[in-house]
């Protein structure tokens, strides 16, 4: 935390001149320039940011703030960016020194909660320890909490968890993130973790469109690119893949991306003789509907 | 008598926000750090009850202060030190050693001089606190 000035408070400030200085403009502008989509998210987090600033200003005219609390929980369908965002978020929170670090610590239940007695407690604080000054970021939170079986380990974790959340506020920020409906069902049963977070965020899927600009976007990011007919294959694939089950937006896009890869490869090899960086980068409609989606027998 | 050991034991005890900053430090240097405590401070007592296992990975002090005020707590008038641990290929030892609590009182070394063969002398130390009192109830006021 920075240290409240000790000058006399000035009579006003800029706030745009504070906005620049602080630097998150950068990171609010990568945040829409790298992510495609995400509208309410990104809102949200701007919304979060200007809080955080005039916060900050009010503290340096010196009106009374209550240090805010910062926990946030992210729902939403696996692969809608709420790993990414966090990172974000945390550039975010160190650049206005809500953070003294700004690193991500990423865990799940495994790296929370032990197999025995008396396991869990330094396992967790180990974990807090080497998130301190920074983001713990914790996927799919509620398996932290199994009401099904009462000598779970998970509940001691839950209690280590808040008291931090409490007691050491201006230290650490915790993120939860999972599934909607599951993470409501996680904090019905903990009500204390429900009142400690101030920010609930909510990823929407992404649309077809989105997901298509998404997986150039990756392409690009390996210097592949898709000829025409391919780009529009991938329009018609994803429409496909995403009535099957565990569809999971971009990840799944990537995952797609990455078999499409392998069977370039593989054309490329059996075809012999020699290549070209363009024949090296670019990806083909028969590459894209090599897919068992597009099989007119796969139903399933 | 008071006992210098370590890095900054010839200035006045640290500060809390000085120890962090120490701390920051080492952690920087990628050091890991870790808590020790004893009530025997004979300076050839290289072996100190380990508070906890040596941190490794941290980022910030914070999770350092959090074991230290535990370990203050639990061990009040004993002597704490923080070592900082260089993993570093070549150096694999600890870089940096500094004490950060001692007892509010330090009756200090008694020297003993032993008469050998001839008219020879042999020189030890011993410590008022540790000859006075069991482990655990040296430093006890």
């Amino acid at each position: 935390m920075n240290a409240p000035e000790k000058a006399p408070a000035p009579a006003s400030i800029d706030l745009g001149a504070e906005f620049r200085d602080a630097g998150i403009g950068e990171v609010l502008e990568s945040l829409d320039r790298d992510l495609v989509g995400l509208a309410p998210v990104k809102r949200r987090v701007r919304e979060i940011a200007a809080l955080l600033l005039v916060d900050r200003v009010r503290q340096r005219l010196g009106l009374a703030t209550e240090h805010p609390s910062l926990h946030m929980s992210f729902t939403g369908n696996p692969g809608t960016g709420k790993t990414t965002v966090a990172m974000r978020m945390a550039e975010i929170l160190h650049r206005l020194g809500y953070c003294r670090r700004g690193h991500v610590v990423a865990v799940t239940r495994d790296d929370l909660v032990g197999q025995y007695i008396g396991h869990t407690a330094p396992k967790t604080k180990d974990v807090l320890k080497r998130a301190m000054g920074g983001v713990l970021f914790i996927d799919e939170a509620y398996y932290l909490y199994r009401p099904e079986n009462e000598k779970d380990y998970g509940q001691e974790a839950i209690e280590i968890l808040l008291q931090v959340m409490e007691n050491q506020r201006d230290d650490l920020v915790v993120i939860l993130a999972g599934y909607a409906e599951r993470m409501e069902r996680f904090f019905e049963s903990n009500p204390g973790m429900k009142s400690r977070i101030a920010h609930h965020v909510d990823f929407p899927d992404y649309s077809n469109d989105e997901l298509g600009e998404i997986a150039q976007r990756m392409l690009a990011g390996w210097n592949y690119r898709f000829d025409d007919a391919a780009r529009r294959a991938f329009d018609e694939y994803i429409v496909l893949r995403r009535r099957h089950p565990h569809f999971a937006n971009a990840r799944s896009v990537r995952n797609a991306l990455d078999r499409m890869r392998l069977r370039q490869a593989l054309r490329l090899f059996e075809a012999g003789g020699l290549v070209d960086a363009d024949s090296l980068t670019t990806i083909t409609e028969a590459d894209v509907r090599a897919s068992r989606h597009f099989l007119p027998t796969d139903t399933a | 008598m008071r006992i210098t050991q370590g890095c900054f034991s010839f200035l006045p005890d640290l500060t809390d926000t000085q120890i962090a900053a120490q701390i920051n430090y080492c952690l920087d240097q990628n050091w890991a750090v870790a808590l020790e405590f004893t009530d025997d401070p004979h300076p050839r007592n290289t072996y100190w009850n380990m508070w906890g296992l040596p941190m490794f990975d941290l980022r910030d002090p914070a999770g350092v202060m959090g074991e230290l005020k535990a370990c203050r707590e639990a061990n009040p008038e004993t002597y704490i030190r923080i070592n900082a641990f260089d993993s570093t290929k070549g150096w694999e030892t600890v870089r940096m050693s500094f004490i950060v609590q001692r007892p509010t009182a330090e009756p200090g070394f008694r020297l003993t001089r032993q008469e050998t063969k001839g008219r020879s002398l042999r020189y030890t130390m011993e410590s008022y606190a540790v000859g006075r009192n069991p482990e655990g109830a040296r430093y006890a006021s």
